[in-house]
């Protein structure tokens, strides 16, 4: 009896340590994003004094107009847009071409094509072979350039190759054939409606992945078509204004570079925040699939 | 065709139900035309680049192309080597993933066995959440975060220190920057696998231990780190086939002429050679270099840890 309740109390101490350690990593990993937030919709001049730490300082939206109002900013935005639809559909549809045929044991010559894209995997032409045959097939210049040369997504292919083996009863599947339901017709009335969940995630993956990437738009694409990412270089890294966001300010100096400033951290917001809002609701999705995808990868 | 023939020759010794491969070939059709379009898309963008990597050993000339330029032997490489900054970036390349593997590696497995033994599901999946999101966040407004952070007037970091210091100017930081943010962005997202791992440990092992009177941190040690090994060891494997590849994007956005001196790695030597000055054949050499030092780390690393323990998983 005594044992018990001794073990139970050190069980509740080791809970508590956990909870203040869990909780300090997450404000870690919190912080950061919580001040360029809180930094967005303050007056730049009080952020870098350090009045803003905790809560914004003469709150603002001003930095948000000016991020909109900007010319190159506002293209990048609606190139990052047209480039993560677009992106999305052709990666999700390239997936499901690939994994539901390797999905089907009966498969002639299953194996060999499963090791033709699982090579590509750890294997590659490097930089300058593949820009060159991006250049050859006269992609560059073209949106395109993003997507193709990109091909299967094999990491993602195999989690959902699995998800139909593991997940979509195989005595459905034969069933329908043996009711005369040809391949295409499984595929499209069966496998499309029983993996959504999955589908879900591989969607979120490419929008991810399509909504980040700056740097193939850099060596295929002119700089009119540069994706949000990629203009937010000068401003960012570079910390420059842009041209047009000079012609539009008379406050001087002074006044261009507290634009400047201010534009950075609503820019910031800007980019990171569509993904961040979109994630959590395929969380518990993705955690199974990473698993699904581990075990059998 | 013999392979068919033998195939075919198998099903009929096999059973009356077996059919001929020519007849299994035209039953799926359909797949195989949906496998149509990816397969020739890989082949031209992932095969033939792959070929292509032999204009390492010839002086690409865009009107020859990558098969008919001519032929120079190992001369690309041995400009590389006898290049001023050679060694500079092998050794930049080299300690910046080590250091960067040595650190990173350890934090996701002791952030999954803290989060494994939580019992407030709420909470838990607060904390998930909230350690997944720097992984969704692109490497560019990344590197502008740092920057910021960072920055000698009114960067974070300054304020909290109360200090000016200009940090991406020192190449003595430029390692700690560079691994410190990566485990701050990948560590949560690398609990996924060993989460997933965990969570198929049997929990009747628990009530076990409690049983006996094992302690939080005796069960984590006995039932949940043997559980992970595997995995960490494929893990790490996996981690030394790509010791050298340092990532470009980062290193190049957050590199400045004065950390040069440790910011100055294979990747983006490559990326310059090749797209700014147009250098193919040399590029591709230098790229080339770095894939085969992968694999002979890999090949090693493998040999290691299957000497070590009875796993092998490449």
């Amino acid at each position: 009896m005594k044992d018990k309740k001794a073990s139970g109390l050190s069980d509740r101490s080791s809970d508590i340590i956990l909870v203040v350690l869990t909780a300090i990593i997450i404000f870690i990993v919190a912080y950061p994003l919580y001040y360029v937030l809180i930094a967005s919709v303050s007056n730049p001049y009080d952020v870098y004094a350090g009045m803003t730490f905790l809560l914004p300082s003469q709150f603002s939206m001003a930095g948000y107009a000016a991020v909109f109002a900007d010319k190159s900013i506002f293209t990048g935005f609606l190139n990052s847009i047209k480039y993560t639809v677009i992106g999305t559909v052709f990666s999700v549809v390239m997936i499901y071409l690939v994994a539901y045929p390797l999905s089907q044991h009966t498969l002639p010559f299953r194996k060999a094509l499963s090791i033709f894209f699982i090579i590509t995997m750890y294997f590659g032409g490097g930089l300058i072979p593949t820009y060159l045959v991006v250049k050859n097939t006269g992609l560059i210049g073209s949106m395109w350039s993003l997507f193709i040369p990109g091909g299967v997504a094999v990491g993602n292919m195999i989690i959902v190759r699995n998800y139909i083996e593991n997940s979509i009863p195989h005595e459905l599947m034969e069933a329908a054939e043996i009711d005369g339901a040809s391949h295409l017709r499984i595929f499209w009335d069966m496998v499309i409606p029983l993996s959504r969940p999955i589908m879900a995630v591989m969607v979120v993956f490419s929008m991810v992945a399509y909504w980040n990437d700056w740097f193939t738009a850099m060596i295929y694409l002119d700089a009119s078509q540069a994706p949000l990412p990629l203009v937010l270089r000068n401003v960012l890294i570079k910390s420059s204004a842009s041209a047009s966001q000079a012609a539009t300010i008379s406050g001087g100096y002074a006044e261009l570079n507290k634009m400047t400033e201010m534009i950075k951290f609503a820019s910031i917001v800007v980019a990171a925040g569509p993904m961040l809002i979109i994630y959590p609701f395929v969380q518990k999705q993705f955690e199974k699939g990473m698993m699904a995808g581990a075990v059998k990868g | 065709m013999s392979s068919k023939k033998q195939r075919g020759g198998a099903a009929r010794l096999d059973s009356a139900n077996q059919v001929s491969l020519a007849r299994q070939l035209s039953d799926h059709w359909q797949l195989y035309l949906l496998l149509l379009i990816p397969v020739v898309i890989t082949v031209i963008y992932k095969y033939i680049p792959m070929v292509g990597i032999q204009i390492a050993f010839r002086d690409y000339k865009a009107s020859q192309g990558m098969f008919g330029s001519k032929f120079v032997g190992l001369y690309w490489f041995q400009r590389f080597f006898s290049s001023p900054n050679c060694v500079r970036m092998i050794r930049n390349t080299v300690l910046i993933s080590l250091y960067s593997l040595l650190w990173s590696f350890p934090v996701p497995i002791i952030l999954s066995l803290a989060i494994n033994q939580l019992r407030f599901h709420r909470y838990k999946r607060v904390v998930q959440t909230v350690l997944y999101a720097p992984h969704f966040i692109s490497t560019m407004v990344i590197c502008g975060m740092i920057k910021i952070f960072l920055s000698p007037s009114g960067g974070l970091i300054n304020l909290i220190l109360g200090t000016k210091i200009d940090f991406l100017t020192m190449s003595e930081a430029f390692r700690t920057i560079y691994i410190s943010t990566g485990i701050w962005q990948e560590a949560g997202w690398g609990t996924i696998i060993y989460l997933a791992t965990l969570s198929s440990v049997d929990t009747s092992l628990y009530e076990a231990a409690k049983v006996d009177g094992a302690s939080l941190f005796q069960r984590i040690m006995h039932i949940d780190v043997p559980a992970l090994i595997p995995m960490a060891v494929l893990n790490l494997i996996m981690s030394a086939g790509s010791l050298m590849n340092v990532g470009f994007e980062k290193v190049w956005l957050l590199q400045t002429d004065l950390n040069k001196a440790t910011s100055d790695v294979i990747a983006v030597y490559v990326y310059e050679q090749g797209i700014e000055n147009a250098k193919y054949s040399y590029s591709t050499a230098v790229g080339l270099f770095n894939t085969v030092v992968n694999i002979l780390l890999l090949v090693i690393v493998n040999k290691i840890a299957s000497k070590a323990s009875d796993v092998r998983f490449v």
